[in-house]
């Protein structure tokens, strides 16, 4: 792993990589990291909630037999994979959470395209990387790739507008995003986004309740707080983040304003996934561990090398996810 | 004084499929609202025909139409349309009421198996200005058509106070308020397609109505206009839009689009007063959605309807509505075409989706946008009376029979109530004087059966 074992009991628990401790590893250390509860619980239970609220209060268009068979099929190549790479730990929750995710962003005409999305999602995660980094947080990816093929579409205006739903879920989110310590993302991005929304309506002279309107999509929090957000498939550094973050805010502007089509979050964020690597090159930064929230800051007193495939095991189980994955 | 404002108005929708066994009784067709604009909007890819239909009644003096446009049309892109077409595509998408007629409850046993599979499944519903004063207010007139009864100019600006002068010197009614949101669409590149009648011309055609102007033009926005209207309004407007696109359903994407009730078994009565009927059950569903959302009434392949509100649509009347695709090899009722073809012959590759919006600044800030989905599941916004049979006999099911009538009765009712928001009183009322024995009642107890009239 790219902390050496030489330094590890100088550490403090951020710093430390849990999936390679070791007897002698201080107690401290270890009772520290096991406080922290897998960020991806919060998230299930987040993704899970606003699933059942779309269901039984916005009566979205999604029938009983889509969800099973979307996180069957996501759960289900999870495993083969894990099993066919002779993988260590079949991670269903990052399964689970792309799955949920798909659940109520994709829409097609077919439920096997939804198998589709479910399988391409997934084995996204294990055989499109760099550098030991998935490239696409999975959930985009199928997404982005079955809307480019015409089978499938997002519905961006089935969360509606109301304040309350945006707050709840701005909270909710929030709080995701600050388990998996990669809030920097989200808030780089809404704000990134909102300077956009506000100065072009400022510009045009448009009343504030217009750029106000579209800040309270329902759609647009769930990308902010629950895919870009994503700790495996953004850059290993916060300059880098939200430098990303930026780029990928205005890019979803420009899909909204100068090409006239819906979901621009969506299509950005496929489109710029691939720059991922060159920023992590540019600005190099620790991977992040789901176990062990990081912001991707060394500690001060200890030295974090850049993290690469050649030293670091293939790990797609942790490498898996996503948030909104 | 004319009048400044975009004549949009909208649609209503259920969903639906499969087999239908009823029988039409009546629909609820966007006459049955005031101020309510019927806007027709054929999309394929980037090209966009809009046809808008309004319902002004006035003085043709006292009409304009100003709509802002991606581009100069050309005097081949601007079209008058039949007004017949777009109301045959209103009643033919129109929430619909269907009746069914109990039989003998003596009969039922025989014909309970025959029946047992036949549930109705859900079926998919002057421009004469100078020209000197048009450059010092920086107004170009871009191109002057006379198009049937109207006289038309396509208008760019430099500034929207200068566009704001120059309509208001031109005898258009300017909303202070509209100068603001004509600035927004000046500097997006936008440019005004502004319509008057041309009453000689009007004369000389003898119409004695104003026809649905229609415009097509292609470019990658795919929405309706609402805030120059909203600047002119008081109150809320409804609004249609029946949209007919080649691939599925249309649905907004920045305002939810919600389904209308649909399936719900109603009283009797509602036959007699459907139109009260569907417009409070509008006013009660927008309001319990906040009034910020777009209601669907109706998707449907045009292949065929179950059960048809109206008379299919003709291949003609879709082309002047701008359907320009039917002529395209393997289009058209051909062989091989549709399951359940009406009379006539339905149109394949058209889907046509009723919105029915109604709108106000406070809940409807921005434009409306539009995205068409894969979706093509059926769906129609239809209500169900069932009759029921009030032979004369004496059968061993009789009584099973009426207290079956009797709790059904009870539950259209409250179905009713709910939909609508009328008061139960006034419900049962209407429901008692439309019946004899079966007029709704408590069920009798079952002690009562045990020793029958109290002891006095």
């Amino acid at each position: 792993m790219g902390t050496g074992a030489a330094r590890r009991n100088r550490d403090p628990p951020s710093g430390v990589d849990v999936g390679t401790m070791t007897p002698d590893t201080p107690w401290t250390q270890n009772t520290l990291a096991s406080r922290r509860l897998d960020p991806r619980w919060w998230q299930i239970g987040c993704l899970g909630s606003l699933l059942l609220y779309g269901l039984f209060r916005l009566g979205f268009d999604v029938s009983p037999a889509q969800i099973a068979l979307t996180i069957g099929t996501a759960l289900g190549v999870q495993w083969a994979c894990t099993r066919a790479l002779r993988l260590q730990g079949f991670e269903w929750k990052s399964a689970l959470i792309s799955g949920l995710g798909l659940c109520f962003l994709f829409r097609a005409g077919s439920i096997w395209l939804a198998v589709a999305a479910a399988f391409l999602a997934i084995a996204s995660k294990f055989f499109i990387r760099w550098n030991g980094k998935h490239l696409w947080n999975p959930t985009n990816f199928a997404l982005a790739l079955l809307m480019l093929l015409g089978v499938a579409w997002v519905s961006p205006g089935q969360w509606g507008s109301g304040p309350t739903l945006a707050y709840a879920m701005v909270c909710a989110g929030g709080f995701v995003v600050n388990r998996s310590a990669r809030s920097d993302t989200s808030v780089a991005f809404i704000i990134a986004y909102a300077v956009i929304l506000l100065g072009r309506s400022l510009w045009l002279g448009e009343p504030m309740t217009i750029p106000l309107h579209r800040l309270e999509n329902g759609a647009l929090m769930i990308f902010t707080f629950h895919m870009i957000s994503d700790p495996k498939t953004t850059p290993n550094t916060r300059m880098g983040r939200v430098l990303y973050a930026a780029l990928v805010a205005a890019g979803a502007a420009i899909v909204a304003f100068v090409l006239f089509r819906p979901n621009g979050p969506i299509w950005a964020l496929a489109a710029l996934s691939p720059l991922v690597p060159l920023i992590d090159h540019l600005l190099p930064g620790p991977q992040y561990e789901w176990k062990r929230p990081a912001t991707g800051h060394a500690p001060k007193g200890t030295q974090h090398e850049p993290m690469d495939g050649r030293t670091r095991n293939f790990t797609p189980g942790s490498a898996v996810g996503a948030a909104s994955s | 004084m004319a009048v400044l404002g975009i004549s949009l108005l909208g649609a209503l929708s259920a969903p639906q499929a499969h087999s239908f066994c009823g029988f039409y009784v009546a629909r609820g067709d966007a006459k049955l609202f005031n101020k309510a604009s019927k806007v027709v909007l054929v999309r394929d890819q980037d090209h966009t025909v809009l046809t808008m239909a309004s319902d002004f009644k006035g003085d043709p003096k006292e009409f304009a139409l100003v709509v802002p446009v991606p581009a100069v049309l050309q005097r081949g892109q601007i079209h008058v349309g039949d007004p017949a077409a777009v109301d045959h595509l209103d009643a033919y998408t129109a929430p619909r009421l269907v009746e069914y007629f109990d039989p003998s409850p003596c009969q039922m046993r025989a014909e309970e198996k025959a029946m047992g599979n036949m549930r109705a499944a859900p079926m998919s519903q002057k421009a004469s200005a100078d020209a000197a004063r048009e450059r010092s207010l920086g107004v170009r007139i871009e191109a002057r058509y006379t198009v049937g009864e109207y006289d038309i100019l396509i208008l760019s600006a430099k500034q929207s106070s200068g566009l704001a002068t120059w309509l208001a010197e031109n005898g258009y009614n300017v909303p202070p308020r509209a100068e603001r949101v004509l600035s927004g669409y000046l500097k997006q590149g936008m440019k005004f397609f502004v319509a008057r009648v041309n009453l000689k011309e009007q004369t000389r055609l003898g119409f004695s109505y104003l026809r649905p102007i229609q415009m097509a033009f292609e470019s990658p926005k795919f929405g309706l206009p609402l805030r120059l209207g909203m600047a002119n309004a008081d109150g809320a407007q409804e609004l249609f839009v029946y949209a007919l696109t080649r691939n599925g359903r249309v649905e907004a994407t920045n305002y939810r689009t919600v389904r209308l009730s649909s399936d719900a078994e109603v009283p009797e009565f509602v036959k007699d007063e459907f139109g009260d009927f569907y417009r409070s059950m509008f006013r009660q569903q927008h309001r319990r959605e906040g009034g910020d959302v777009v209601f669907l009434e109706y998707a449907w392949d045009m292949a065929w309807c179950d059960p048809c509100a109206a008379d299919p649509m003709s291949r003609e009347e879709l082309k002047g509505l701008g359907v320009y695709w039917l002529d395209a090899p393997g289009d058209g009722g051909g062989p091989g075409a549709p399951r359940i073809a009406p009379p006539g012959g339905g149109a394949q590759n058209v889907f046509v989706t009723r919105l029915h919006v109604r709108y106000d600044e406070a809940h409807f800030p921005e434009d409306l946008v539009f995205h068409e989905t894969g979706d093509r599941e059926n769906f129609q916004g239809r209500f169900v009376i069932r009759h029921p049979w009030r032979g004369e006999g004496e059968c061993e099911g009789l009584d099973a029979y009426r207290t079956q009538v009797r709790a059904r009765r009870e539950k259209e009712a409250e179905t009713l109530a709910d939909l609508t928001g009328w008061s139960p009183e006034r419900i049962r009322r209407r429901m008692g004087g439309d019946a004899d024995w079966s007029t709704p009642q408590e069920p009798r107890p079952w002690w009562d059966r045990v020793w029958g009239s109290p002891v006095r």
